[in-house]
């Protein structure tokens, strides 16, 4: 890539500052969210949760390093991670139970609480 | 026009792109494969965010074992010889509304506050010692409760996840 096709793009893209971070989280979080509601399917609705956490964890990061939060940040993301495989574990056994006992994940489908 | 700015556009369009995906592809496996995509691409901006222990944890973690859970999740849960994959959307106007607002609103806060915020001189030091020595010190009782947490999910996932058998 030559400099001329560089300067070309460095016109209309600005120099990166902590506000892209936090706008390509805003994006993550918005699909995420949006996934939840829509998808029919329990874990199509879990993959818009991790969409989410991730969001949250990439704000955690852009401000330990543009805050000046330092390392706090990056533990707290440490944690979310924690928590979103303990959470990804117990979900995923949740939901293949549910399908050996519906024959189905799609959560509009499963209404009962006892046969 | 840096390399930092010219990787960021690279990882954000790789993000926002496969992340896209996710949530509007028909097929739940591409839609799977797909967020390997995003986990790489966020992973790279821990990479610019100078984190490399959480860039690292985040490929581990994420493409390691939580997407090959929902891979599981995905073969386990279709009956396989009925070779639709496909899923179906519910409520998608309402949930498009309040995504576009979320969103709006985030990003206009975002902009309006944190658009002037310079970066800090960089310091490439590995964040792997002192982000231990944290979790030994400040941060030890929550380090303890998270590792109570996680051996709770894991007996418990393999509790609920065990076939019972049927009490005639």
């Amino acid at each position: 890539m030559n400099s001329s096709v560089l300067s070309t793009f460095g016109a209309w893209l600005p120099h990166v500052q902590l506000a892209h971070f936090l706008i390509v989280s805003a994006v993550l979080f918005a699909f995420g969210l949006y996934a939840m509601v829509t998808r029919r399917n329990a874990i199509l609705v879990l993959m818009g949760l991790e969409l989410v956490l991730n969001a949250a964890n990439l704000n955690f990061i852009a401000f330990a390093r543009y805050g000046g939060m330092n390392l706090d940040g990056q533990v707290a993301a440490i944690f979310v991670i924690i928590l979103a495989a303990a959470e990804a574990a117990v979900a995923l056994a949740i939901v293949l139970n549910i399908y050996h006992r519906f024959q189905t994940v799609n959560v509009d489908e499963i209404s009962s609480l006892k046969e | 026009m840096e390399t930092f700015d010219i990787l960021f556009y690279l990882f954000a369009l790789i993000t926002v792109g496969s992340a896209f995906i996710v949530v509007f592809s028909k097929n739940m496996v591409y839609a799977a494969f797909s967020l390997l995509f995003t986990f790489a691409g966020v992973a790279g901006f821990y990479v610019l965010l100078q984190a490399d222990f959480l860039a690292v944890t985040q490929i581990l973690v994420y493409v390691g074992g939580i997407l090959t859970l929902l891979l599981f999740g995905v073969m386990l849960t279709n009956k396989v010889i009925s070779v639709d994959m496909k899923t179906g959307t519910i409520n998608t106007i309402p949930a498009m509304v309040v995504a576009a607002v979320v969103f709006g609103s985030l990003a206009g806060v975002f902009y309006a506050t944190w658009s002037t915020v310079t970066a800090p001189p960089t310091n490439l030091v590995s964040t792997a010692r002192p982000i231990g020595d944290l979790l030994m010190t400040a941060y030890a009782l929550p380090f303890e409760v998270a590792s109570v947490i996680l051996l709770v999910a894991m007996v418990g996932a393999a509790f609920i996840a065990r076939r019972t058998k049927k009490l005639s």
